[in-house]
């Protein structure tokens, strides 16, 4: 074992950190730290510079166009990323979609879906969840009848995220009813601008509107859409899932929310010294950054191993229920320091009307911040879906 | 950056897991604890034989390890079988301080802790002193040392003991603490079994005569020596009872599966189940702090500190969920002495109170932070 940097990953490290120096936008950077939601444009923006490097696609094999970054390397463009404020990738295409299509999907869709993922052509998102559908997903019921060369689909898909910039879903659908539920299932790749789909936004308790439902009505899908076979579904979306898990701790994001809750500790006065001198305060700050290290180098270590062939099921499962509880620790004490100026419900002013924000700039977001990332104990198999899977693996059949 | 074992520490894994699994089962170990000295000469010999003691060594010593992933890998493995022969106090503490700061003279005695015929232990805290290392009230005048020290781990089963008394500061000053190599012979101590297994003593030093041939180094400057002998025994500890909370899990585990109560296994119910993934999740992030620990041992001493202390804060905070969830879920049966589960679960407890417990500890990374 060594916790040291290689010559080749310390030179890396600094080609990153040029890299974010020389071609981040400053605007960007400035909007990403104090937490305001980048519009579509900037998020192509950021894309599209990435990609002229040859470093958005971190995790694909070279064979695709990716990067195919080791475990170390993405550590250290996370770390440099967050240093940077830098925005992050958007996972729909890239980590979600593109590792399905990868190794289910025929060369003719290889060919003609992952170079417009690289591109920005095609915006994806994902249509999994549905209203009675979440934490069992097998249960999902949007249906999909094959008529000649088409499908038929009809159903209602929910929470899908940043689906109101996506031309393109990947969606679960129920191709056979009469077997196991999880035998019944099919992935389809579906145009966002087929008639009979509809888009409703749903407004957030933190007054974003970042996720929607889908409506589908008599949708017509070429059949040239199914990815792999009819009624294999299932387990493509579990593969999935795998991949999606690479960063599932969300280590980026909780050493860049912990460096904020630094700074406006330091900002913030209680009794007259800085916050961060409470001593009830930095007790909390520092029993967060300690579980952060070591969570930050079990994700090292996790990933190394699958990355060498090891099954990250069970460990991907631990990453994701202690890096949503940091996460939201963070976001918690986020909250607090910024005392009465948590207080002003302040989507709009976020978005980036050029009304100034109520009280300091850093408070603006926090409470938004705080309530948005409930949803990490939620998504992505809730963390009660995490520890069953944990315990079921560990404790095996029981009779 | 690499996270695999070397095959040399992968062997010596090996070794010391089949070892112990074989000749330190709960019966060896339930008699061991009840002895009068508290350990096993058999044992400790054997270890030596092993090459246990050399392994926490480097080579110019004699040894073929003493890096923090041989310090990691060793007592892990300890801690799993829930071993309680002195190994870190007598090479890591007083091993290390006399690698550190022996004359020749006196670094010849590692070669008989190294073969297993020599036992030390340092006698450093006090009644007042808590976990405050710099904190010596037992002064040294005159070739004379007098004060009290408390809870000497291994001090009872000791051949020599190291005893720092102040030669100059006030109580609480870096400077001016000394250390003296004595014969355990000549110490009036009153000694103690400790809970969760091992045999302490207090000293009592009532103008014990020292002379010259017994110091330790140079006058005064023993303080940033025992820091780095602290930060390797809390490394040690800390993978210690990374072993026992393996130990204590996998109990856990193995009793879900078997005890039936309302017809079936009690781990099919999803209260236990949700526990023991914690439990789990909590292995893990102990596992990645004494990696941390470990890795950064021989880094710089503020790097060194930080991530010491944090791996102490964090198994302090992990050892107490994860012993205090294996008894509950065990029930009845865990409350008995006998039952292996009952010495792990004090041993991996009991840790928080050596070198500093998890609030000293996160004190400690406060302090750190702001630098």
């Amino acid at each position: 074992m060594d916790l040291n940097y290689t010559d080749e990953e310390s030179a890396f490290q600094i080609e990153v950190r040029n890299f974010l120096a020389e071609k981040l936008p400053k605007q960007m950077s400035e909007k990403v730290r104090l937490g305001g939601d980048l519009t579509k444009a900037e998020m192509d923006e950021w894309h599209s510079i990435l990609n002229d490097k040859g470093w958005l696609a971190q995790n694909w094999p070279k064979a695709f166009g990716g990067a195919e970054w080791d475990a170390v390397q993405r550590h250290i463009y996370e770390e440099e990323a967050a240093l940077a404020n830098a925005p992050r990738i958007i996972p729909f295409g890239l980590s979600m979609l593109a590792p399905v299509l990868q190794k289910f999907g025929s060369q003719e869709q290889c060919d003609h879906w992952l170079p417009r993922i690289l591109s920005g052509e095609d915006w994806w998102c994902q249509g999994y969840s549905e209203p009675g559908a979440g934490s069992d997903l097998a249960s999902l019921k949007t249906r999909a009848v094959r008529e000649g060369d088409h499908y038929i689909v009809n159903g209602q898909k929910t929470w899908t995220t940043l689906g109101q910039h996506a031309n393109m879903i990947f969606c679960l659908v129920r191709t056979d009813v009469d077997v196991k539920q999880q035998e019944g299932i099919s992935f389809l790749l579906i145009d966002m601008n087929t008639p009979g789909i509809e888009v409703r936004p749903i407004v957030l308790l933190d007054g974003g509107a970042e996720v929607n439902e889908v409506w589908f009505t008599d949708v017509k899908v070429p059949v040239a859409n199914l990815v792999g076979e009819e009624n294999m579904g299932w387990t493509y979306a579990k593969y999935l899932l795998t991949h999606e898990r690479t960063n599932i701790a969300g280590v980026g994001f909780s050493n860049a929310g912990l460096q904020a809750v630094k700074r406006i500790a330091k900002s913030e006065l209680s009794a007259g010294k800085p916050l961060i001198e409470n001593p009830h305060f930095a007790g909390r700050i520092a029993q967060v950054e300690i579980d952060l290290m070591a969570m930050s180098l079990s994700n090292l270590r996790i990933v190394s191993q699958a990355a060498k062939g090891g099954a990250p099921g069970l460990e991907a499962s631990m990453l994701k229920v202690k890096g949503s509880i940091i996460r939201q620790e963070i976001n918690d004490l986020a909250r607090r320091a910024v005392g009465p100026y948590a207080l002003p419900f302040a989507s709009e002013a976020i978005e980036g009307a050029n009304e100034a924000p109520f009280g300091p700039e850093y408070a603006a977001p926090v409470a938004a911040e705080y309530f948005n990332n409930r949803k990490l104990s939620i998504f992505g198999g809730s963390n009660e879906v995490q520890r069953q899977i944990i315990a079921k693996t560990t404790l095996g059949a029981m009779r | 950056m690499n996270f695999e074992l070397t095959e040399e520490r992968q062997m010596l894994q090996d070794t010391l897991r089949r070892f112990l699994a074989d000749k330190y089962d709960v019966p060896t170990r339930n008699a061991i604890l009840d002895s009068d000295s508290g350990m096993s000469a058999e044992i400790w010999a054997q270890l030596a034989e092993l090459g246990i003691q050399g392994a926490l060594f480097d080579e110019e010593l004699g040894g073929f390890g003493g890096a923090g992933f041989d310090i990691a890998v060793v007592f892990e493995e300890l801690g799993r079988a829930g071993v309680v022969e002195p190994v870190s106090e007598t090479c890591l503490l007083g091993g290390g301080l006399i690698a550190a700061l022996g004359t020749e003279a006196q670094k010849g005695l590692l070669e008989s802790v190294i073969d297993g015929s020599t036992k030390i232990a340092l006698a450093h805290s006090e009644p007042r002193s808590r976990y405050d290392l710099s904190r010596v009230e037992t002064q040294y005048e005159d070739g004379k040392i007098t004060g009290h020290k408390s809870m000497a781990m291994g001090a009872p089963n000791a051949d020599f003991v190291i005893i720092s008394a102040r030669e100059s500061g006030g109580n609480d000053d870096q400077n001016g603490i000394s250390l003296f190599l004595v014969p355990a012979s000549d110490l009036d101590m009153r000694t103690t079994p400790v809970m969760g297994g091992g045999v302490a003593a207090d000293i009592y030093l009532d103008g014990l005569s020292v002379d010259d041939t017994m110091r330790l180094g140079s006058k005064g400057v023993a303080f940033p020596h025992l820091e780095t002998v602290y930060a390797k025994a809390i490394t040690a500890i800390c993978a210690q009872t990374l072993g026992g909370m393996e130990t204590a899990t996998k109990l856990t585990i193995d009793y879900l599966q078997t005890r039936k109560q309302f017809g079936k296994p009690i781990g099919t119910f999803q209260a236990l189940q949700h526990r023991l993934s914690d439990m789990l999740i909590e292995l893990e992030q102990v596992r990645s702090a004494v990696i941390g620990a470990a890795g950064y041992l021989d880094a710089d001493t503020y790097l060194r500190d930080r991530y010491v202390s944090a791996a102490k804060n964090l198994v302090g905070r992990a050892a107490r969920l994860i012993a205090e969830e294996a008894i509950q879920m065990h029930g009845g049966i865990a409350m008995t002495q006998e039952y292996e589960l009952a010495h792990i679960a004090k041993r991996v407890v009991m840790a928080d109170h050596m070198f500093g417990d998890t609030d000293h500890h996160l004190e400690r990374f406060i302090a750190l932070s702001s630098v």
